[in-house]
């Protein structure tokens, strides 16, 4: 069967003078339809590197990357853009909502790009509201929420689009633990009603809420397997400095 | 995204920060005021010089006599005048020597030195505007009619200063003296100055011009007003006075003859050349405009970088960012440029009100020329116009800097 997400071989390299940076260093994945995978890893482990080329922010400098079986490491700006827009969601540490705009504004922000016609818009933004428990609060500007309540408009903003994954960035990195565990167990709901939710994270607590880890290290996969497998949440060998955000 | 979607969003952005858009705005406000104004004010003008052209008649030819100039006295009768006028009849419909002279003026005791006496014929009043071809109109009686021309009848129009004065308002039918000679009032003029005063416009007469010529002593009338029969024969009969002057003196400096036409014609020029040098200077009051919007949608763009990444993240194409950022800024200047509508008819209605009332009252033409300063539809249509272009074309860069930005870097830019 084909892989929801698939990357074989892929490479990120920055060129830092003299010196090359490998990035993502020949990462093979695979996710399916579905599933729940926390990618976790300390800072500079290229998680961040991972989360953008998955997201289809950035391009593999080699390799090939497949999604929903379209080959997206080749293409352009705009072509990407249209990628994210149909099936990626975005959930990202910082909310990252529009201030000057309402919160049904924000969730509508990916159907408007679509080209979705203004009634559907706000349907489909009312619908994802509802699922977030935030539909209320459908008038208000961003800044006049809680942060949690912030993170839960970003969910439905990315769900409005019916994307067919989930990325979230740290989305628990701005919230007090109390909160953040609400917002991952909302993560685990969505992934329980269907949804296929890629986590990335540099906190082992936060990650084994997901189903499967696969943990970076120097731009390679050094483990990738069941959550519950006691093996998942070994801290490896860390030169130096302690994980960031 | 459709266009009303931008323009609701660029609408959204400059409410956010109305002191900023305004201040944007401004350089856009006041260039399209000024050109406003100044296309206002100009066209007032013109619409002046034409009512004033038609109240003076279309069909007017002027001709100066300026003799050889060699000291020769070589006099023209004004007959011969009469004559061309005859013989011309397809072209020519009338003339009327004009002669300014003054002498003294009595009325009992009273003694008037500073009083201009015109001399003309019955061709100086037209019928048909009700005014003489230098723009007075009578307030009561009649004017200079032929037989008086024809016999040297001694018959005047007062000016309303002397009607006043001499009279205290009841001149017709009383005796006026004029050089000595007894003249009986026909007629008064309306006042067409601001103040009635010794010297003033309306310390005036008229009479027959061979009268004033007797008066004064001489044969030699120095300028004559013609009329033709129409517009279009204008030309033709300055051509036909002009050859008949030129077989007299056989100099062509010794006379010059300009139809209204003509003179309309060289009014317009100068006040073309006038109006499109202000408004050139006016216009780079809209450059200056358009690079302050440029200025300011590049420090927006830096300013709303993460909100770029967060819309490229969701699905914007360059383009979708792009168009933004063009229609916001042209929304600016558009706004700009329909406020500097507003505040420059405000100022030309105000402006011409003002300057209106000086010149009609320098001019000193009768009450049937007013002056008001509007706007043609074309010059309010055309500076909108260009105010959204400029808004645009400034706008164009600091918008493709937005669509280029790369949508990790824009993502963490704080």
């Amino acid at each position: 069967m084909e892989h929801l997400i698939e990357l074989k071989e892929v490479y990120k390299i920055y060129q830092m003078g003299e010196e090359s940076l490998h990035a993502l260093d020949g990462v093979s994945l695979t996710i399916d339809q579905g599933e729940f995978v926390a990618i976790v890893g300390s800072s500079g482990s290229g998680k961040s590197t991972a989360m953008n080329i998955i997201g289809c922010l950035d391009v593999p400098t080699s390799g090939t990357y497949h999604l929903g079986g379209v080959d997206v490491s080749t293409m352009g700006d705009d072509q990407q853009a249209e990628i994210r827009n149909k099936m990626l969601g975005f959930i990202f540490q910082q909310y990252n909502l529009i201030p000057k705009l309402t919160v049904q504004e924000n969730v509508e922000l990916p159907l408007l790009y679509a080209g979705v016609g203004a009634e559907e818009r706000h349907d489909r933004a009312v619908e994802a509201l509802e699922r977030v428990g935030l539909a209320d609060k459908r008038r208000h500007l961003p800044s006049q929420l809680s942060g949690g309540q912030q993170q839960r408009v970003s969910i439905a903003r990315a769900l409005a689009g019916r994307p067919s994954v989930l990325l979230a960035d740290e989305p628990t990195g701005a919230l007090d633990s109390r909160t953040g565990r609400e917002v991952l167990g909302f993560l685990q709901e969505l992934n329980r009603d269907g949804d296929t939710v890629v986590l990335i994270t540099h906190d082992n607590s936060i990650a084994v809420r997901a189903k499967r880890i696969v943990r970076l290290q120097d731009g390679k996969i050094i483990y990738d397997g069941d959550a519950r497998d006691p093996q998942a949440v070994v801290q490896p060998v860390e030169s130096g400095e302690e994980a960031g955000a | 995204m459709s266009f009303t979607q931008y323009f609701k969003l660029a609408v959204k952005s400059l409410r956010t920060s109305k002191m900023r858009a305004f201040l944007t705005m401004l350089g856009i406000i006041i260039g399209v005021g000024a050109v406003i104004v100044i296309i206002s004010l100009g066209n007032g003008l013109q619409q002046m010089v034409d009512q004033q052209v038609e109240s003076m008649g279309v069909n007017l030819v002027q001709t100066y006599i300026y003799g050889r100039g060699d000291g020769t006295t070589m006099l023209m009768d004004p007959q011969e005048m009469y004559d061309l006028v005859e013989q011309r009849s397809d072209v020519l419909s009338g003339v009327s020597p004009y002669v300014a002279t003054s002498a003294q003026v009595r009325s009992g005791s009273t003694v008037y030195e500073r009083t201009t006496i015109y001399g003309v014929s019955e061709v100086m009043y037209k019928q048909e505007t009700r005014a003489t071809l230098d723009g007075e109109s009578l307030e009561e009686g009649r004017f200079i009619q032929y037989i008086d021309v024809e016999r040297s009848q001694n018959v005047c129009v007062l000016g309303a200063y002397l009607a006043q004065d001499a009279f205290g308002g009841d001149a017709l039918g009383q005796t006026i003296s004029i050089g000595g000679v007894p003249y009986t009032v026909v007629g008064v003029l309306r006042q067409s100055g601001d103040t009635l005063q010794e010297g003033g416009r309306d310390d005036q007469i008229y009479i027959s011009y061979n009268n004033a010529l007797r008066l004064m002593g001489s044969r030699s009338v120095d300028l004559y007003l013609f009329t033709a029969t129409s517009r279009d024969t204008a030309a033709a009969a300055k051509q036909a006075i002009d050859s008949c002057l030129y077989d007299f003196y056989q100099d062509e400096d010794a006379y010059y003859t300009m139809t209204m036409a003509e003179q309309v014609q060289m009014i317009n020029a100068m006040m073309g050349v006038a109006m499109l040098v202000l408004v050139a200077i006016a216009a780079i009051s809209l450059l200056v405009g358009g690079i302050g919007i440029m200025n300011i949608m590049l420090v927006s763009v830096t300013e709303r970088t993460r909100e770029i990444g967060i819309r490229k993240s969701l699905g914007a194409k360059r383009r979708d960012i792009r168009w933004q950022f063009i229609i916001e800024a042209g929304t600016t200047s558009a706004i700009g440029g329909l406020l500097g509508i507003l505040f420059g008819c405000l100022v030309a209605t105000v402006l011409g009100g003002l300057i209106g009332g000086v010149l009609v009252s320098q001019m000193g033409v009768g009450s049937n020329v007013t002056f008001s300063a509007t706007p043609t539809t074309s010059a309010v249509a055309v500076s909108f116009g260009v105010s959204v272009a400029i808004g645009i074309l400034f706008g164009y860069l600091p918008a493709n800097k937005a669509a280029k930005l790369n949508p990790i870097d824009a993502l963490r830019y704080d």
